[in-house]
């Protein structure tokens, strides 16, 4: 039987081969369709092959200001909850104060909280406040619900890391600020990347807080959301490329460059 | 009047360090002398780290003084002292290169063209090739002599050494003594050097502080300490000691004369760390090598004036260059007797009466009223 034998030997890259398939359809459906001339409004189903929505992508109505909405949003909800997140994730390994313990515990609340009830409370919130909702109401919701994330990514790391290290740094005449800014961040920056980079995908396609509470701002999710009730424009398909395109290529960048240093090294 | 530089002395006054009830070291006086090689020897948990990182304005002393020199640096943070530390398990920046370990003080400190200094002292530690690896990418000695090297790198006035050769298997830690001790002597400075391992600190150090529950037992060059112990502790952690109790019968001359079962002993008064009044109890050492072994048959052939101990040999090991005895004796079981293979008495194997004899002159005495095995246990667990 020498099919079965070699499904034997193959089975596990078999396994990879399928689940990797599983992961990617939705992305290679997404690129294909982003190449079709739909009949109608609705781009369900293949018709032919075009550049046309490559060649103008910002052709539809609103669609561009919404993506330059949500980048920005993303930006600063990013940049927000990266520097909270950042001390408060020192604070809770460093030092033991009272209610350590409970901080320890609320900050992971958000994360298993229903979305939707987040946001819904977070707009009787804001309308009981007076807030005008729109770009700012967004931004302080993103970075709320950012935080957990961030402060669960840089924790880990901080734990992780000898505090001798720091110790050796002050034997070595570097003042607190330069310790912290020589040796502290630069080994907290893999923490620290890791917990900017989730901040800023779960910030730029969050629908459910952001539609609650964007009043009549609408971000980039929201207009993919407005659309597909009326019918679905190509170009949401190429914007969903390019931003698959760019994630490959920062992958395919950062893993060249520690190859490269790797090599060096060597 | 000192005519020697003293601005690398290191004098502590009085420091101690308490955590809640527990004092991890007792108010300490001690004083190390610019350019010694000054070691602290003790158990896990005796103070002798804790003592190290006062010095090194890691921890605050909970009373006392550092001074360095003339100056009174008790207040100073870490990186306003003049002196640098070898951590255990070096501490090295993994995320920067070698060369920028080692550059690392300097930069700090705004030295803006660091190149060659670096190179220099890279070359010191021969590492001059690795200067652009990742410290994991090197050796567990290589590691150990970048960090020597980024302290040194800075000429401090004191050098401190936390157990640096802890992580090192027993062929690599021999050179690197050598190797700490060949640099101390070139650079001159002064090096504290922190260790559990006795042999360590005997080979590198002048000076030897024994430290034990948070106080210096005992202070001295590692010959005097060895030879003259003056607590258990000491005879049992530096070395082997047999010790046998007994009890003062009468002095003659700078000697006294102990009993001990049927026998006597005799010891010198300046010798003795015990007060030594008739009837008093006295613990009498000897260190295993100065014992001389004579088979039951050839007593007669021992010379007069010696120390003597009748015995049964109980078991021997063969490691050599020599042989070690066991023997039960009326006085002390398991008496301790290190013979150099070189003439070995085929009739000396267990079962066999013996004289254990030694020189007076070998004999120590301590206070009995200590613990006789202090400083067994812990240099076991070490």
């Amino acid at each position: 039987m020498p099919f079965v034998n070699w499904l034997k030997r193959n089975l596990v890259v078999i396994a990879g081969l399928l689940t990797l398939a599983y992961l990617l359809l939705p992305n290679i459906v997404v690129t294909v369709f982003s190449f079709n001339k739909p009949k109608g409004r609705f781009n369900y189903e293949w018709q032919q092959f075009s550049t046309d929505a490559w060649k103008d992508p910002c052709g539809v109505a609103g669609m561009c200001g919404s993506l330059s909405l949500s980048l920005q949003i993303a930006f600063w909800a990013t940049l927000g909850a990266t520097v909270l997140g950042a001390m408060i994730a020192f604070a809770l390994v460093r030092y033991r104060f009272r209610a350590r313990g409970a901080v320890n515990s609320l900050i992971f609340l958000p994360m298993a909280m229903p979305e939707v009830v987040m946001a819904a409370s977070l707009l009787t919130l804001f309308l009981n406040m007076g807030a005008e909702l729109g770009f700012w109401t967004i931004l302080i919701a993103h970075i709320m619900f950012c935080l957990s994330f961030v402060v669960t990514a840089v924790k880990a790391r901080v734990m992780s890391m000898d505090p001798r290290l720091e110790q050796a740094a002050q034997d070595l005449y570097a003042g607190p600020f330069q310790t912290f800014l020589r040796v502290t961040l630069p080994i907290a920056a893999p923490g620290i990347a890791a917990g900017a980079l989730l901040a800023f995908a779960l910030s730029f396609d969050d629908f459910i807080i952001t539609n609650f509470n964007a009043g009549s701002t609408v971000t980039f999710p929201m207009f993919v959301w407005g659309s597909a009730q009326r019918g679905t424009p190509v170009q949401i398909n190429v914007i969903g490329t390019a931003m698959f395109l760019v994630a490959v290529l920062f992958v395919l960048a950062s893993m060249v460059i520690s190859n490269r240093r790797n090599k060096h090294k060597a | 009047m000192k005519t020697t530089d003293s601005s690398g002395d290191v004098r502590l006054s009085g420091i101690s360090k308490t955590y809640g009830s527990f004092t991890a070291v007792h108010p300490l006086d001690l004083t190390v002398p610019q350019g010694s090689f000054f070691a602290l020897l003790g158990a896990s948990g005796c103070g002798k780290t804790t003592t190290l990182r006062m010095i090194a304005g890691l921890e605050e002393p909970s009373s006392g003084t550092v001074h360095l020199g003339d100056q009174d640096v008790t207040a100073l943070p870490p990186y306003k002292r003049p002196v640098n530390t070898v951590f255990q398990s070096y501490a090295l920046f993994p995320h920067l290169d070698i060369f920028e370990n080692v550059a690392f003080g300097l930069r700090r400190r705004g030295i803006k063209s660091v190149k060659k200094q670096v190179e220099d002292m890279l070359e010191l530690v021969q590492l001059g090739e690795q200067a652009r690896k990742k410290p994991h990418q090197l050796s567990g000695g290589q590691q150990q002599r970048v960090a020597v090297a980024r302290a040194l790198i800075n000429h401090p006035k004191v050098l401190l050494l936390d157990e640096p050769l802890g992580a090192l298997d027993l062929k690599l830690r021999r050179q690197m003594q050598l190797e700490l001790k060949r640099i101390q002597t070139e650079v001159g400075i002064t090096f504290i050097h922190v260790t559990h391992d006795q042999e360590e600190a005997m080979t590198m150090a002048d000076t030897v502080a024994v430290m034990n529950a948070g106080r210096v037992e005992q202070l001295g060059s590692p010959a005097d300490l060895y030879e003259n112990p003056r607590t258990t502790f000491v005879a049992n952690f530096l070395g082997t000691s047999n010790l046998i109790e007994a009890e003062v019968d009468s002095k003659s001359g700078d000697d006294i004369v102990l009993k001990a079962g049927d026998g006597k002993l005799v010891l010198p008064e300046a010798r003795c760390a015990a007060p030594a009044g008739a009837g008093g109890k006295v613990l009498v050492g000897v260190r295993p090598e100065k014992i001389s072994l004579t088979h039951a048959d050839d007593a007669g052939e021992i010379p007069v004036g010696r120390n003597r101990v009748t015995g049964r040999i109980a078991a021997t090991s063969f490691i050599g260059v020599s042989t070690q005895y066991i023997v039960d004796s009326a006085v002390c079981p398991e008496l301790e007797v290190y013979v150099q293979n070189v003439d070995r008495d085929t009739r000396l194997v267990p079962g066999a009466e013996v004289v254990l004899h030694w020189s007076p002159a070998h004999t120590f005495g301590l206070d009995a009223a200590q613990d006789i095995d202090a400083g067994l246990e812990e240099e076991a667990a070490a």
